[in-house]
C-alpha cells in the first residue's frame, strides 16, 4: 500500500544520510582517527593552506597540529578577563603572560616578559627590567608603562587585592619599573605576585580600569602570549598559535600545537571515553582506576610511570571546626590525627596515585622547610592504640556503645562533609570514619550537594559556620610555603560568609599569625631564616594539629600519546603537565614547547 | 467557537501564571548560596579578592533585595522579556544561553515526537492486524516503553559508539570543526545527533506502538465496526474508520507525552554531553543558578502550553463531534 512505500523510502533516506555521515565524519569527529582518514579529511585543510588561508580563518582543525585538552574548564567560557578569577582554560599563561615564570620543582624564576629584576642593597626598593623586543598581537609594542599600568591596576578595590597594602610606587623609569615599598617589603607575596600579574596593554585597559572591571568580558583580547582568541562555544574554548610571540626570536622557543581545543567537563567517564578513543590528548581530570590504564597497553602515560603517578598539587587536609566541642581540645584533635590511616585511603581509594601527606602537611618541592628531625619526634602517626590512650589520658571515657563521650557525659558525633559528587572523596571520608571509629570517635560521613558544603564550611552573613569536620585542598602549589601557613593561620578571622576562604577551622593563635608575617617578610632566598621560622611554626602545628594533613592530592594529568609525545615526565622534561589556572606560569608552557606530533603534518 | 477558545485562553493564562510563580519559587527553596558557590570554586583567591568578587555578583544579580521586591522585579523584567542574568555564565543574559542551546533541544525533541508518534502508531496498527507481527515484535515495544531513557542512552553511547566506533560519543558537532554552512559540518552534525535522537525516539517508540494496538484491537471489536462488517463493509473501509477513532487517545497521549519526554531528554542530553537546554538545566542546578533555572523553566512552561494549545486545535479540527460540541454545548 502506499504508505508502507512512503515508509521504506524515508528510511532509505534515513539510512542514506546516516551512512554519508559516518563515512565522512568518523574521520573529524572524537572517535579514535585511523591513519587512512586522517589524510582524507586532513586535505579540506590542507589545500586551504596551500591556497595562503591563514590558521585563524580556517574552520576544520587538522588533528596533527591541533591539541585537544580537558580538566579545568567546568561550565561553558563565559569570560576572558585576565582579572577574574573564573576566566576561561589559558586566559592567563596562553593569551596574557607574566613578568617571570616560577618552576617548583626547581625552585627558580625565569625572567619572561622581565628580562630581568633585582633588589637594591638596602632590599627595599625593586626594579623590573622590561623585556625589549616584545609586542602585543596588535601589532604594537610592550612598554614599561605597560608593565606599570598592569601591577598598578591592582589598586583597583574592585579587584580586592592586598598588593598594595605592602607596595608604595610603582613607577616607570625608561626601559625599567621601579617598585618601592612601605615597610618592610611583604618579600614572599611580591615575588608570588611577580609570576602571577597578567601584563595588560594600558591603551585597552585604562578606560576600563573602573569599578565595573570585571563587567567587560574582552573576548577577542590583546596580549602578549603565544594564543590568541579563535572561537568559543557552551562545549569548548578554541586558542589559535600568534605567530608573532616574542618568545621565538628572543629565547628560541616556538609552541608546537597551531590550535588548542580546551573541552568543556561534562562527566569524567565521558572524559575518559574520549582520552581512550583518542579524542583527548591531555586531560586533567581525576580517573579513576587511572593507575590500571598506564599498564594496560593504551598509550596513555602520567608524569611517573609507577606510583605516586602524580605530581602533588596541593594537599587534603581534615579540618575540624575548633570552635565546637570537643574539636576545640587540642588533645583531642591528637587523637584524631593517631586514629586516622591515610595509607588506607591512598591505596584503597586512588590505587596509589596519590601519596600520603608528611605530618606537616608541606608538599614535596617544600621538603627543604621541613624540620625532620621535630616531625619524628612531634609528629603524630598512625596508631590506633596510640589514639586510644590519648583519649584515656585527656579525660574522654569510653560510653556503652564503643565511642568516647565528652567530659560532661554527652555523646560525640561528628559528620564529617564532603561534596556529593566527588566520588575520590566520598569514598575517603568512608575509610577515615571507619578508622576513627576504631579507635572510638564517632564519625559519621555525610556528602551533601556542594552548595550546602560551602555554606556549611564558611557560614552566611546570618549563621556562623556549622561544619564539624570537612576536607579540603583550596590552597594550591606555589613559590613558597607561606601560602599553606597563611591558610592555617590567618588572623583576624575573616567574617562568615562568601569570601571565607582561609583558616577554615576558626583557629585563634596570635603567636603563630606573628610567625607568619614574619616569614611573608623575609627574602625568598634567604633559607637559613625561613627554615627557621617555618620549624616554630611546625612546632605549633604538630603540637596544636589545628588542621590534620592528609594525603597529597594529584596534579591529575594523563595524556594519550598517540598524536602528539615527548610529555613531561620525570625521566624527561621536568615540567608542570597542567592547564589548571596558575600552572602555565609555572612552567606548564614548556609542555607546548616541548611536544612534538607523532606524524610530521 | 471564540467562547471555547476564550475559556481555553484563560486557562492557559492562569495555569501560566500559577506554574511561573512556582517556577520563581522553587530555585529559592534549594539549600545554598549561588553567589558563595560561585567564588569558591576559584581556587587560590586571596579571601579579600573573594570579598570583592562576592559584592560585586550580589549586586549584579540583585540577591541583595528583599524577597517580595525581588518578585516583582521577576515580573517586570519578564514582561520585558529580560530573563535576567546567568550566574552559571558570570553574568551572561539568559535568553542569549537559552536561544544558542534552543536549536538541539529542538531539533531532538521535535523529530523524536513527531516520529516516534507517527511510526509507534502506524507500527502498533500493523501489529494489531497480523498475529505473527504481535507475537514477536510487540514484546520489544513492552521492552522499550518500560526502559529508562538515560539507561538506553549509556548502551547505545557504549555499544554504538565505543565499541564499534559508528557514531560520536558525545557533543553537538566534533571538536575539530566550526559551525559553517558546510557538507562536512552538517554530515557532522547529524551524526552526533542520531544517538541521543535513537534514546528518545525507541523508548516512546514502544508506548505508542502499544497503545496504538490495543486501541485499535478495541475499536475492532466495537459495535459500529461489528455492524458494518454485518453489512458487508471491506475490511479496508473498516480499519480506516477503526484508525481514525483510534487516533484520538493518542493525540491526547501525545499533549501529555510532552513533560515526560522534556525531562527524558534532559538525562540524554547529559549522557552525551549534547549542547541543550536539559544539558544547561543539569549545570544550572548544579551551580544553584536560580535565573538560568527560571529561565529554563519559563522556556518549557511556555513550550508545553503552546504545543497543548496547538493539539486543542488539532483535536477540534479532527474530531467532528468536537466542533458540534463547540457550536452547540458552550453556553
Amino acid at each position: 500500500m502506499h504508505l508502507g512505500r512512503y515508509r521504506v523510502l524515508a528510511l532509505l533516506a534515513a539510512a542514506s544520510i546516516v551512512a554519508s555521515a559516518c563515512g565522512s565524519s568518523s574521520a573529524t569527529s572524537t572517535v579514535a582517527p585511523s591513519t587512512g582518514t586522517t589524510t582524507a579529511t586532513a586535505t579540506p585543510a590542507a589545500a586551504a593552506s596551500a591556497t595562503g588561508l591563514p590558521a585563524t580563518d580556517t574552520t576544520v582543525y587538522p588533528r596533527a597540529e591541533t591539541l585537544y585538552t580537558s580538566g579545568k574548564q567546568w561550565g561553558a567560557p563565559s569570560t576572558w578577563n585576565p582579572f577574574d578569577g573564573n576566566s576561561a582554560m589559558g586566559v592567563v599563561g596562553l593569551q596574557y603572560e607574566t613578568l617571570f615564570l616560577y618552576d617548583p620543582i626547581k625552585d627558580a624564576y625565569t625572567p619572561w616578559l622581565a628580562s630581568g629584576g633585582s633588589w637594591d642593597s638596602g632590599k627595599t626598593t625593586y626594579t623590573i627590567n622590561v623585556r625589549q623586543g616584545v609586542t602585543w598581537s596588535d601589532g604594537s609594542a610592550m612598554t614599561a608603562a605597560d608593565v606599570a599600568f598592569s601591577i598598578n591596576i591592582y589598586q583597583n578595590a574592585a579587584l580586592g587585592s592586598t598588593l598594595f597594602t605592602f607596595v608604595d610606587k610603582v613607577v616607570a623609569n625608561g626601559n625599567d619599573v621601579v617598585v618601592t615599598f612601605k615597610g618592610t617589603p611583604a618579600y614572599q607575596e611580591w615575588m608570588q605576585a611577580l609570576y602571577n600579574m597578567p601584563i595588560v596593554p594600558a591603551a585597552v585597559w585604562t578606560p576600563l580600569n573602573t569599578a565595573d572591571i570585571l563587567k567587560s568580558l574582552n573576548m577577542k583580547g590583546i596580549g602578549t602570549g603565544p594564543y590568541t582568541y579563535k572561537t568559543a562555544a557552551q562545549d569548548r574554548m578554541v586558542w589559535v598559535k600568534n605567530p608573532t610571540w616574542w618568545a621565538t626570536k628572543a629565547l628560541g622557543l616556538t609552541v608546537a600545537p597551531t590550535y588548542i581545543v580546551d573541552i568543556v567537563n561534562s562527566s569524567n567517564n565521558v572524559a575518559l571515553g574520549q582520552l581512550l578513543a583518542g579524542g583527548l590528548d591531555l586531560d586533567n581530570n581525576y580517573l579513576p582506576g587511572i593507575a590500571q590504564i598506564v599498564n594496560g597497553g593504551y598509550g596513555v602515560t602520567t608524569y611517573f610511570a609507577a606510583a605516586p603517578y602524580m605530581l602533588g598539587g596541593n594537599t587534603a587536609w581534615l579540618i575540624p571546626n575548633t570552635q565546637k566541642k570537643p574539636l576545640d581540645d587540642a588533645a583531642f584533635r591528637r587523637a584524631l590525627a593517631e586514629a586516622i590511616d591515610p595509607n588506607n585511603v591512598v591505596v584503597k581509594d586512588y590505587g596509589n596515585i596519590v601519596a600520603v601527606a608528611d605530618p606537616t602537611g608541606l608538599l614535596p618541592v617544600w621538603t627543604k622547610y621541613i624540620d625532620a628531625a621535630q616531625v619524628k619526634s612531634l609528629g603524630a602517626t598512625f596508631n590506633t592504640a596510640k589514639a586510644k590512650a590519648d583519649l584515656a589520658a585527656a579525660g574522654y571515657k569510653l560510653g556503652s556503645d564503643g565511642f568516647v563521650t565528652n567530659k560532661d557525659g554527652s555523646a560525640i558525633k561528628l559528620n564529617l562533609e564532603v561534596p556529593d559528587g566527588w566520588s575520590d572523596w566520598m569514598a575517603a571520608e568512608t575509610l577515615i570514619a571507619t578508622d576513627a571509629k576504631a579507635a572510638g570517635i564517632n564519625i559519621n560521613p555525610t556528602h551533601p550537594d556542594y552548595g550546602t558544603v560551602v555554606n556549611d564550611r564558611n557560614g552566611t552573613s546570618t549563621a556562623a559556620p556549622i561544619f564539624d569536620l570537612v576536607i579540603n585542598n583550596d590552597v594550591q602549589i606555589g613559590n613558597t610555603p607561606w601560602v599553606y601557613y597563611d591558610y592555617i593561620f590567618r588572623q583576624p578571622q575573616i567574617a562568615a560568609g562568601a569570601a571565607r576562604n582561609r583558616n577554615y577551622e576558626q583557629y585563634d593563635n596570635k603567636d603563630a599569625w606573628a610567625l607568619v608575617q614574619k616569614l611573608d617578610q623575609t627574602p625568598v632566598d634567604d633559607l637559613a631564616t625561613m627554615k627557621s621560622i617555618c620549624s616554630q611554626l611546625q612546632k605549633i602545628q604538630l603540637t596544636n594539629e589545628p588542621v590534620i594533613p592528609l594525603w597529597y592530592n594529584g596534579e591529575w594529568s594523563q595524556v594519550n600519546n598517540s598524536v602528539w609525545t615527548n610529555w613531561p615526565s620525570d625521566k624527561g622534561a621536568q615540567v608542570q603537565p597542567a592547564t589548571w589556572n596558575g600552572y602555565w606560569q609555572m612552567g606548564a608552557i614548556y609542555m607546548l614547547t616541548n611536544i612534538k606530533p607523532v606524524k610530521a603534518s | 467557537m471564540r467562547r471555547y477558545f476564550g475559556r481555553k485562553l484563560l486557562t492557559y493564562l492562569m495555569t501560566f501564571f500559577v506554574a511561573a510563580t512556582i517556577d520563581w519559587l522553587i530555585p529559592r527553596f534549594m539549600p545554598g548560596d549561588p553567589v558563595a558557590q560561585l567564588v569558591s570554586r576559584s581556587n587560590g583567591i586571596s579571601p579579600e579578592q573573594a570579598k570583592a568578587l562576592v559584592d560585586y555578583y550580589t549586586r549584579l544579580f540583585g540577591l541583595d533585595k528583599p524577597l517580595p521586591v525581588q518578585y516583582l522585579n521577576f515580573w517586570n523584567s519578564l514582561i520585558h522579556g529580560d530573563l535576567g542574568l546567568s550566574v552559571y555564565g558570570h553574568g551572561t543574559p539568559v535568553t542569549d544561553m537559552i536561544m544558542a542551546a534552543v536549536p538541539y533541544t529542538l531539533a531532538l525533541l521535535i523529530p523524536a515526537i513527531l516520529l516516534s508518534w507517527w511510526a509507534g502508531n502506524t507500527f502498533g496498527a500493523m501489529a494489531a492486524r497480523r498475529k505473527w507481527l504481535d507475537n514477536t515484535a510487540l514484546p520489544v515495544g513492552y521492552v522499550l516503553t518500560a526502559t529508562p531513557y538515560m539507561w538506553l542512552a549509556l548502551v547505545l553511547s557504549f555499544v554504538l559508539a565505543f565499541s564499534f566506533r559508528l557514531f560520536p560519543l558525545s557533543g553537538g558537532y566534533g571538536f575539530n570543526l566550526e559551525p559553517t554552512f558546510t557538507w562536512l559540518f552538517f554530515t557532522d552534525l547529524v551524526a552526533h545527533w542520531v544517538l541521543p535522537f535513537l534514546s528518545l525516539f525507541l523508548v516512546q517508540f514502544g508506548g505508542w506502538a502499544i497503545g496504538m494496538r490495543n486501541m485499535i484491537i478495541y475499536e475492532l471489536e466495537s459495535d459500529y465496526s461489528r455492524y458494518l462488517e454485518a453489512l458487508g463493509a471491506p475490511q479496508g473501509l473498516i480499519r480506516k474508520y477503526a484508525f481514525r477513532n483510534a487516533m484520538l487517545p493518542q493525540i491526547t497521549g501525545l499533549a501529555l507525552q510532552l513533560g515526560v519526554v522534556v525531562s527524558g531528554s534532559l538525562v540524554t542530553e547529559i549522557v552525551f554531553s549534547y549542547p541543550g537546554v536539559g544539558h544547561l538545566v543539569f549545570a544550572a542546578i548544579q551551580s544553584n543558578d536560580y535565573f538560568l533555572l527560571q529561565g529554563i523553566f519559563m522556556f518549557i512552561i511556555i513550550g508545553v502550553l503552546l504545543a497543548n494549545f496547538i493539539v486543542d486545535i488539532v483535536y477540534v479540527v479532527v474530531d467532528p463531534r468536537t466542533r458540534v460540541a463547540m457550536r452547540g454545548g458552550t453556553a
